[in-house]
């Protein structure tokens, strides 16, 4: 824990100017990424991870202003940076991986030519060949099958799950220190996800690189972060290891996600959703956001916006139910489950082991896909 | 690939078969058509029931009618008398292609030029001139401007003259009255293609990539744009007929359209009837080029299995 | 205090809360909004606005016949005018190469044309404005033709779906391939040249835009929860195009039918040019600019003057076109004609 995070923020807000008004996209957003590690920014649609990757990559719409806040890579502030040191940051030491591989990639070139481009870019001395070899050997390491056959096809002759390995090897060629991943598997069936996200995980431990993970589904966290942050109305409402956001999560809104969640851990008798819609974000209520949707909302939830309410080292929640004048409430008997097994063994290397991906999917198809097994879908060359 | 052209083409044979069907079907029955117009001469009426076999039951005569349209032989003009049509035709067809052709160039890369540009300026005070201005020239006919130009540029500063097309100054103001409209039309449909582009993931990619916003222009965009733009070489082109028909009249330049227009106000049928079909058959030409043209710029339609 | 503050409430008391957001606004509103904020189309919605009512009003002041009239023995006096405000305005004063045409014609003192007089003494003002009159009855009835057709099509290929859809489809590939100078000429020449075929061949050309706009909207509207709702509890299918489907697409319409019209005033114009159109001595604003075309070396302004007329209208009701598409959909930057 001495090393230095690869990237610290700190306080960043964005917002963006409309003609209806100032919509306050993301507010005192902070976390830090180390070495190695992954983040999980897990959160309903609209509450602001785009925007906040985005950000760290210099890439918002020409509408967004960063209001305050502070983004130190490797020490250096981003947000200092001019739109040059951004182009040679984005594709070399911060790469992204997009949510939907069927529009992600250039239609009219060649996937080859699309792995290369960004090599090329970013390496001056390479030549074309190099460039070829090195493009296509990165093909070979995401699992394309029969790799330098498929070099000159266009994306439109593969498969989702292919493409996505296509954008996966595009976000590698550049060597990156933090690989940004915008929900990479939404778009995606089922086996076909968890057959990407161990994909993910295996390059990780390859190339030590820092992985953030942006997704609206707690479930596929599990297997894959070490640390998440928990997203509401543009906030992070509560930051933990994935430890302490599963076993022991404090902020309501936490409570709602991890309920609303299929899971093979923890019996639970019936799924519920989080109640109500996401504030407007041109007009924020007075107090807390997500009072108006919280069971637990207090009186001055209402009133004022809860602090960070710090829980360990390492977890923190806003909520005032953590407030020391709050009265005790009970929360849902599944995350009183949660608790339970939390209090049980304590400290996180005690914790039963996360089911890999079965989280991921309903009860049913959990088995069956619980262990993938890596190039399962690479084998056949009709999968491409 | 091959079959996709192959379809276009049977839909283009269609499409020229209706019309030319439709174009029997008028002298057949149209008050002083070629059939029964009473100022003709026993001679002539003769000829024509020769001829087009004006005796035989109606399918037959339609046949006659379709292999003589086939062999582009459309009769005989009535004010011109005993010139063949298809001769008339056929000695002032190049000079209106060349008109057309020259406005295309002017106006097709000047047009993706500013599409492109304002998309890439978008909602900046640039952007919106250039958008009022594009406007401005959609709004304005093309023989308007051409009588504009030719008051200003031949009139008032003699600087080009005023009609005929006998020189390259003279080709200048009718290309310029014909291009202007392609320049808007083209910019127009560029600016919201290229703004579609830019929204797209791909160029979400190009730019995380670490390309610079040229790059991401230049490598990205303007090939997925260019795509959708040749498909209108077809629209453009209908454009160009019926533009190049009067700005010929305006400009006195011997071309198949200022001719169709004397044609249609002396109602000389047989001109008026194969410059219809000619004109027919130049737009599917130009339609099912373009459609070519776009097949072999995507890759999804040259080598099948659209997305 | 302090007790009192932390009591669970949770969601029940929410309503407080609720007051204090602003009330959501409607789609026409919000529309409205974004209108309002773009100034050169709210420019050009005053300015069609005006021009529509003053047409409106000239209606009982100035018949057609009266704008066609003309004295044949006084066609001397009165013919070629140039433009004369009476006010000491330079380039307004009714000369011509600094003759004072009025005084060498022998015109009546105070009897000033501010927009001149045509070759047959007629005046151009007068004759603009009927021009307007037509242009722009032509205009608006072609493209209601359009819009009643254009829609029905669409949405009936739409709904039908299947191969009724594909062959529709066909059938307009076909006809949008049909040059437009083709279509016009051969239905003007059996039908006589007129403002009627005028108006027949505009919607003959113009609806095929319609209908394809149409049918890719309500493909999309008809996929939605609730037509696919109606479409199970029964609605009868006229009922659902009418109160589910057209309110969902009206504002696509409502913008088309705004191209459409300018669309439809340039071809009048040329049909007009082309000897197809508004025939002598009616005027329109294309038979105007038309009939002065032999002119412009000597007379200017009588393709000047209708022309400025005509030019400012397209672009106005383009212009606020564009506004309403920007308004109706903020994200759309364009989406084509
Ligand atoms: N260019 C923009 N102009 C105005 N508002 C914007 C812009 N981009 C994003 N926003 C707003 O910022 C908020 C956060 O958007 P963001 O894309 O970060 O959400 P998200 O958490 O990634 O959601 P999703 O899961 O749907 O991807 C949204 O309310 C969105 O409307
Ligand atoms: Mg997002």
């Amino acid at each position: 824990m001495t090393e230095k995070p690869v990237l610290q923020v700190k306080n960043l807000s964005v917002e963006f100017h409309t003609y209806a008004g100032t919509i306050k996209a993301i507010r005192n957003v902070s976390f830090e990424l180390n070495k190695g590690e992954t983040l999980a920014i897990v959160g309903e649609s609209g509450s602001g991870k785009s925007v906040t990757t985005h950000t760290l990559m210099g890439l918002n719409a020409s509408n967004a202003t960063i209001s305050a806040g502070h983004i130190f890579y490797k020490g250096k502030d981003l947000l200092k940076f001019s739109e040059e040191e951004f182009e040679e940051l984005r594709g070399g030491e911060v790469a992204m991986i997009f949510q939907d591989p069927m529009t992600s990639l250039d239609p009219t070139m060649k996937i080859g030519k699309q792995i290369m481009e960004v090599i090329l870019l970013h390496d001056e001395d390479i030549e074309k060949e190099q460039a070829a070899a090195k493009a296509l050997e990165l093909m070979k390491q995401v699992g394309i099958p029969n790799a330098e056959e498929h070099f000159q096809d266009y994306p439109h002759q593969w498969s989702g799950g292919m493409r996505q390995r296509a954008v996966i090897a595009v976000a590698l060629a550049g060597n990156p220190d933090i690989l940004i991943a915008d929900e990479p598997t939404t778009a995606l069936d089922v086996t076909i996800q968890a057959q990407i996200l161990h994909l993910m995980k295996e390059i990780q431990s390859e190339i030590d690189s820092s992985i953030i993970f942006i997704t609206h589904d707690l479930g596929v966290v599990a297997g894959m972060a070490d640390k998440v942050a928990v997203m509401y109305a543009g906030q992070i409402v509560e930051y933990g290891t994935t430890e302490e956001i599963f076993y022991n999560p404090q902020h309501p809104y936490t409570w709602g996600l991890l309920n609303s969640m299929p899971t093979t851990d923890i019996d639970t008798d019936e799924l519920s959703s989080i109640p109500g819609t996401p504030p407007d974000l041109l007009n924020l209520p007075k107090g807390d956001p997500f009072a108006p949707r919280n069971r637990y909302a207090l009186d001055i939830d209402y009133e004022e916006e809860p602090p960070f309410f710090q829980l360990s080292d390492t977890h923190y929640a806003a909520t005032w139910l953590l407030d020391k004048r709050a009265p005790k409430i009970t929360p849902p008997k599944e995350i009183l489950k949660r608790w339970d097994k939390w209090k049980k063994f304590g400290s996180k290397s005690a914790l039963p082991k996360i089911s890999k991906f079965g989280v991921a999917e309903k009860k049913k198809t959990a088995k069956e896909t619980a262990v993938p097994k890596s190039g399962a879908e690479v084998t056949g060359k009709d999968n491409i | 690939m091959a079959k996709y052209i192959l379809k276009r083409i049977l839909m283009m044979v269609l499409t020229v078969f209706i019309v030319t069907a439709l174009t029997f079907v008028m002298m057949q029955w149209m008050p002083g058509s070629p059939f029964n117009n009473p100022k003709l001469s026993a001679s002539q009426i003769a000829q024509l029931s020769k001829q087009y076999g004006l005796s035989k039951p109606i399918w037959q005569q339609f046949l006659n009618y379709l292999v003589n349209a086939a062999h582009f032989n459309f009769g005989t003009s009535y004010i011109n008398t005993g010139q063949s049509v298809s001769l008339m035709i056929s000695q002032r067809l190049p000079v209106s292609m060349e008109l057309g052709i020259q406005a295309l160039i002017l106006g097709v890369p000047l047009g993706m030029y500013i599409g492109t540009y304002q998309a890439m300026r978008k909602n900046t005070a640039r952007d919106y001139s250039l958008s009022i201005i594009t406007l401005f020239f959609t709004a304005l006919p093309d023989f308007l401007l051409g009588m504009l130009l030719m008051l200003f540029f031949a009139i008032d500063m003699p600087i080009f003259p005023i009609t005929g097309w006998n020189s390259w100054m003279s080709s200048v103001l009718p290309t310029l009255a014909l291009g202007m409209g392609v320049i808007a039309f083209v910019a127009r449909f560029t600016r919201s293609q290229t703004l579609e582009t830019l929204d797209s993931d791909q160029i979400q990619l190009a730019y995380a990539k670490g390309l610079d916003e040229g790059q991401v222009i230049m490598k990205h965009a303007v090939r997925n744009s260019l795509i959708p733009v040749l498909t209108l070489l077809g629209p453009l082109t209908a454009g160009l007929l019926t533009g190049s028909a009067l700005i010929e009249t305006i400009f006195s330049i011997p071309g198949i359209g200022n001719q169709f227009v004397s044609s249609i106000s002396s109602k000389d049928y047989p001109v008026i009837m194969g410059t219809t079909i000619v004109y027919t058959i130049l737009l599917q030409v130009m339609i099912l080029l373009g459609d070519i043209a776009t097949a072999i710029a995507d890759p999804r339609i040259r080598l099948g299995g659209k997305d | 205090m302090a007790e009192k503050t932390f009591q669970v409430v949770g969601i029940e008391s929410s309503s407080d809360n609720e007051k204090i957001q602003k009330p959501s606004l409607t789609f026409w509103q919000d529309a409205w909004r974004r209108l309002k904020l773009n100034k050169v189309a709210v420019v050009s919605m005053w300015f069609l606005i005006a021009i529509s009512v003053f047409t409106i009003v000239m209606v009982p002041f100035l018949s057609q016949q009266q704008a066609n009239k003309f004295n044949p023995n006084e066609i001397a006096t009165y013919k070629d005018l140039p433009p004369k405000s009476g006010l000491p305005i330079p380039g307004w004063e009714g000369k011509h190469d600094g003759d004072d045409l009025y005084s060498d014609q022998n015109v009546p003192a105070g009897k000033n044309f501010i927009l001149g007089t045509d070759d047959t003494g007629r005046s151009v003002a007068k004759r603009v404005i009927v021009g307007i009159r037509i242009s722009l009855t032509i205009a608006i009835v072609a493209s209601l033709g359009d819009l009643i057709i254009g829609v029905s099509f669409g949405v009936f290929s739409a709904w039908k779906g299947g191969w009724i859809d594909l062959i529709l489809q066909r059938f307009i590939e076909i006809l949008s391939s049909v040059p437009f100078i083709v279509i016009v000429t051969l239905f003007t020449l059996l039908l006589g040249a007129g403002i009627w075929s005028v108006i027949i061949s505009l919607i003959l050309t113009g609806w095929i835009n319609m209908a394809r706009q149409i049918r890719a909207q309500t493909l999309s509207v008809k996929e939605q929860d609730y037509v696919l709702a109606a479409t199970v509890l029964g609605e009868r299918p006229l009922k659902i195009a009418m109160k589910h489907i057209i309110p969902n697409i009206s504002s696509t319409i409502i913008v088309q039918l705004m191209m459409t019209i300018p669309q439809a005033i340039t071809s009048e114009a040329i049909l007009s040019a082309l000897g197809l159109g508004v025939q002598p001595p009616t005027s329109s604003l294309g038979s105007m600019i038309n009939d002065a075309r032999d002119e412009i070396q000597y007379y200017p302004y009588l393709v000047l003057i209708p022309g400025t007329f005509l030019v400012l209208i397209s672009l106005a009701f383009y212009l606020f076109g564009d506004g309403l598409r920007d308004a109706f959909d903020p994200k759309s930057g364009d989406s084509g004609d």
